[in-house]
């Protein structure tokens, strides 16, 4: 923050250019992210949705270098995170932080909330334990929670709901600028998730906040985001703003999650799913659009040829041959 | 009650011992399921419903405490011998359980696991109970049957395996089939073909189905009634339409509303439930949701509101101020 | 808005479960003989006891009198002294040859186990060597060597150990470096040290405690069989393995000899499996708790 120079703030504060993420499993290859490039500007929040295996939450963990990835750059602010390393690197990830899907696995049982909260202003050199003490009680107040009655307390004693917010708790005492959320709410209970996607949306207005917000359940990422990508086995079939991306999907994928939904409408009759199959493997991905062996859509093109991201609405693009909507 | 019901819960409750003491996990519960009929269970974590589950399959725990009776076919579970009962499960009794991984058994073949369940109930001899298993797989929606025959679960993906316990419910021609959270470990795409492949078997088998989730959007559709549990009590209960329309009971109303739509604008605030599930081991006086209740007042806090029932006998509500009743009341 | 959680004070301060577990009576005698045997080990000195090596030759084999409490040993020598001094030999050898296995086993397992990749199969590989040779021969070989005393003894027992630990402490780190506060603490930049120390140790710790516990009960035996063969502490300085060798001659005669360190090598390895057991079933159960 001090001694990173701030680029323009209209550039997007986050810009992945072609990032390729590959990891071997018993000597074969999985190829979790295959060339993904998206941009998330300042002040936004980007939805990243797809379902198990698509490869949603290795992306984020790339973005924030847990995982080295094979090839492509990761530009925050300005400055390519995937050339760095050590220090330099670890100074850039304290304006980068991470929100993760189980709450209670995130805590290291064994230590105080109070200590888990003021960790990172210790990694970060926050020498005076009276200062991170006032800021620890400040975070925590900030997410609802009483310092004075949860400091002292270890993990096991919360509930899931309590747990992810004194993660997110951790995650604001830095003041960070951006925040990848992976699949925050997933493992807690409906009631307690409006209260958790509330508090994300609070934190974000009050701490001025950029979210990359990784889910499977399109409602909930279409709560909170401005801007939606469709994941779909390692490649992005769509992105565009939420409204206009779920009104109007343009591909068959996205079409085919919306569709999927259960809707609490009695008067809502689902529809005969179209038995679709299952997912291919990320080891063995087909060739050209990942999707064709599910798509209604597909023919000889999509076997042969990779669709790249084409705009086909005003912000909208979609890496489709035959997209449900036509480029224009 | 219903005369003709299938299943009849009478007064049901599971008491658990626990070091911080007595957890009533299901508190007096009532529910019938007709012949081909589906009943949704709706309630978050430790409302009870997977105790529930068990107590009509008598699988608990073995120190749980079962009282009330659980009426199956006529035959009371409860005091069945454990011979009749165990002959009964599996045949007229089927579950279909959440995690598919954990339900099915790692080391034994996909086929060895259907043929030893079709020769067990039904005395079929192996090549019978080998045909029989194929036609099952091919039902429930395997593409090659023969070869998923000698494939371990581990070696299928999620969906698959949840396809293979149910062609392993389903293949004694079961009476009542309990799903319990069958879909909730597999994506939405999974999910909604696993829901059809379960609602197309129910009304070719004229089965009676009782449902098991924390989605009130799985049930909506699905399902001819619906019973929502909060804290081991059925708060509120009636045919599905009517509980999405007229819904009574304020927790009901708030859990619909905490879900977020996909028809919703970005960023609309969601109407949270403030303060979270109550914890079993220390009961609260009066009724459970009262303290996250928007509309509660004074008798709420002091006494347990019994169900009643409206107008139109099948919608039943535990709740002093129901909405959309007495429309004074409404905060 | 922010929806608080109104209703945080009656949640959090109704307290974490009251542990209840059952330390039974069994629990408890193992402490106290422990703590006997320490205590009577440390204060042998103190004690007033006669010499454990002054022999006399017309008192030998002689039954338990006033002057000795437990009679004498073969070689007129106080077998009550001999047995509190030869307290001192087992626990001395049996704590302190397991420290050494757990300090480097411990470190080498937590490594392999965060690191991975080829200093992982390195030290496993090692280990594996280490493991494959006979132990009593290897520590023959040793003492043959470098000669019989008891510190040669307590490194080359210690050494042994290592193999032990080292595997404890890897699958302890295994497991839980595939959790998500460990990546949430790489997330938050810190250095491997930090990890390690902070997050990872003291959650490997519990494990590698309990088991050492259980370390320290298998050395007092591995000791005592390398004394009965006298390979172990050398003569005069008594060990209750060589006092058990020393007593098959007198069986016939004076069974006590043979049969009183038998008794109390059988008790102290008794208590300290059982509070080794007991510390692991504590320990385990904690990490589920909610």
């Amino acid at each position: 923050m001090q001694d990173l120079s701030p680029s323009s703030s209209r550039d997007p504060l986050l810009k992945v250019e072609n990032l390729v993420v590959e990891y071997s499993v018993g000597g074969r290859i999985i190829h979790a992210v295959s060339g993904v490039s998206l941009e998330v500007a300042r002040g936004e929040t980007l939805g990243l949705v797809g379902e198990s295996g698509c490869g949603k939450s290795t992306l984020g963990r790339a973005v924030l270098q847990l995982r080295r990835a094979v090839s492509g750059r990761v530009l925050f602010d300005g400055h390519d995170l995937t050339a760095m390393q050590g220090d330099a690197l670890r100074k850039m990830r304290r304006r980068v932080q991470l929100i993760f899907q189980d709450p209670i696995a995130s805590l290291n049982p064994r230590r105080r909330i109070g200590d888990i909260v003021a960790e990172p202003l210790v990694i970060a050199g926050v020498a005076d334990p009276a200062k991170r003490q006032e800021l620890v009680s400040e975070v925590l107040s900030a997410v609802g929670l009483d310092p004075g009655l949860v400091a002292g307390r270890l993990p096991h004693e919360f509930s899931g709901g309590q747990c992810q917010r004194i993660c997110i708790a951790r995650a604001l005492v830095l003041n960070p600028e951006f925040i990848i959320c992976d699949e925050p709410v997933s493992a807690l209970d409906v009631s307690i998730r409006a209260q958790i996607l509330n508090l994300l949306e609070d934190m974000k207005s009050r701490f001025g906040l950029t979210l990359l917000f990784i889910a499977h359940d399109l409602a909930v990422v279409k709560a909170v985001s401005d801007r939606v990508a469709v994941m779909y086995l390692g490649r992005l079939c769509e992105v565009g703003p939420s409204e206009q991306l779920f009104a109007h999907p343009a591909h068959p994928y996205t079409a085919l999650l919306i569709e999927a939904i259960p809707v609490p409408d009695p008067d809502v009759r689902p529809a005969e799913s179209v038995p679709v199959g299952e997912p291919p493997s990320p080891m063995a991905p087909p060739s050209g659009c990942r999707f064709r062996t599910r798509c209604p859509r597909a023919d000889q093109r999509c076997r042969d040829e990779v669709p790249e991201l084409r705009p086909v609405a005003p912000d909208q693009y979609v890496a489709c041959h035959h997209p449900l909507i036509a480029a224009g | 009650m219903n005369q003709s019901a299938l299943l009849s819960v009478e007064d049901v409750s599971v008491d658990l011992p626990t070091p911080r003491g007595n957890l009533r996990a299901v508190d007096r519960v009532d529910l019938t399921v007709g012949a081909g009929r589906t009943l949704g269970v709706v309630g978050e974590s430790g409302c009870g419903k997977t105790m529930l589950s068990r107590a009509v399959l008598q699988l608990l725990p073995k120190k749980a405490k079962l009282s009330g009776r659980v009426m199956f076919d006529g035959q009371d579970l409860v005091r069945l011998d454990p011979e009749r009962l165990r002959k009964l499960r599996g045949r007229s009794l089927a579950v279909v359980f959440q995690d598919p991984m954990t339900s099915l058994n790692p080391v034994l073949t996909i086929g060895t696991q259907l043929i030893e369940t079709l020769q067990e109930h039904l005395e079929l001899d192996s090549q019978a109970a080998k045909a029989r298993s194929v036609e099952l797989l091919a039902a429930v929606g395997i593409p090659a049957p023969e070869q998923r025959l000698t494939q371990y679960p581990h070696q299928l993906s999620g969906g698959m395996r949840q396809r293979v316990a149910i062609a392993i419910a389903l293949s004694c021609e079961p009476k009542l089939l309990i799903a319990d959270e069958p879909t909730t470990a597999l994506d939405v795409t999974i999910q909604a073909q696993i829901l059809d492949l379960l609602a197309r078997e129910q009304r070719r088998r004229h089965m009676a189905m009782i449902l098991i989730t924390h989605d009130l959007g799985v049930v909506a559709g699905r399902t001819d009634e619906v019973a929502v549990m909060y804290a081991g009590r059925v708060v509120e209960r009636a045919p599905t339409a009517a509980l999405f329309k007229n819904m009574h009971m304020p927790y009901t109303e708030a859990l619909l509303a905490a879900i977020p739509k996909i028809d919703a604008a970005p960023h609309t605030p969601l109407p949270a439930i403030s303060g979270r599930p109550p914890d079993p081991t220390r009961p609260i006086q009066g009724c459970s949701f009262s303290p996250r209740c928007r509309y509660a007042a004074g008798p709420c806090h002091r006494e347990k509101p019994a169900l009643t029932a409206t107008e139109s006998a099948d919608h039943q509500y535990a709740c002093f101020h129901p909405i959309q009743l007495a429309a004074g009341v409404d905060a | 808005m922010a929806t608080l959680e109104l209703t945080i004070d009656e949640d959090v301060v109704a307290g974490p479960v009251a542990r209840k577990r059952r330390l039974g009576p069994l629990f408890w005698a193992a402490i106290v003989w422990m703590i006997f045997v320490f205590a009577a080990a440390a204060l042998a000195s103190v004690l007033p006891l006669p010499s454990p090596t002054d022999m006399d030759m017309l008192e030998r084999r002689a039954p338990a009198s006033m002057l000795h409490w437990l009679g004498t040993d073969g070689l007129g020598r106080d077998e009550l002294a001999r047995l509190i001094f030869g307290a001192r030999i087992s626990l001395t050898v049996g704590v302190c040859a397991p420290v050494i296995g757990i300090t480097i086993g411990g470190a080498l397992g937590m490594l392999a186990g965060y690191f991975r990749g080829r200093f992982e199969q390195i030290v496993v590989g090692s280990m594996d060597v280490l493991l494959a040779f006979p132990p009593l021969i290897l520590a023959l070989a040793v003492t043959a060597y470098l000669g019989q005393s008891i510190l040669n003894l307590t490194c080359i027992l210690g050494v042994l150990g290592i193999p032990t630990f080292m595997r404890v402490a890897r699958a302890a780190t295994l497991t839980l470096t595939r959790r998500e506060f460990v990546i949430a603490a790489q997330a938050l930049g810190a250095t491997h040290a930090r990890i390690l120390l902070r997050e990872l140790l003291p959650n490997v710790l519990l494990p590698l405690l309990a088991f050492f516990l259980l370390g320290v009960a298998v050395f007092i035996v591995v000791e005592g069989a390398l004394s009965f063969l006298g390979l172990g502490v050398p003569p005069p300085i008594s060990s209750w393995g060589s006092m058990i060798g020393e007593g098959r001659e007198s069986l016939d005669v004076a069974p006590r000899l043979a049969f009183l360190p038998a008794i109390a090598m059988f008790l102290t390895v008794l208590s300290f499996n059982l509070v080794g057991d007991t510390l692991r079933a504590l320990t385990d159960p904690r990490q589920g708790a909610l």
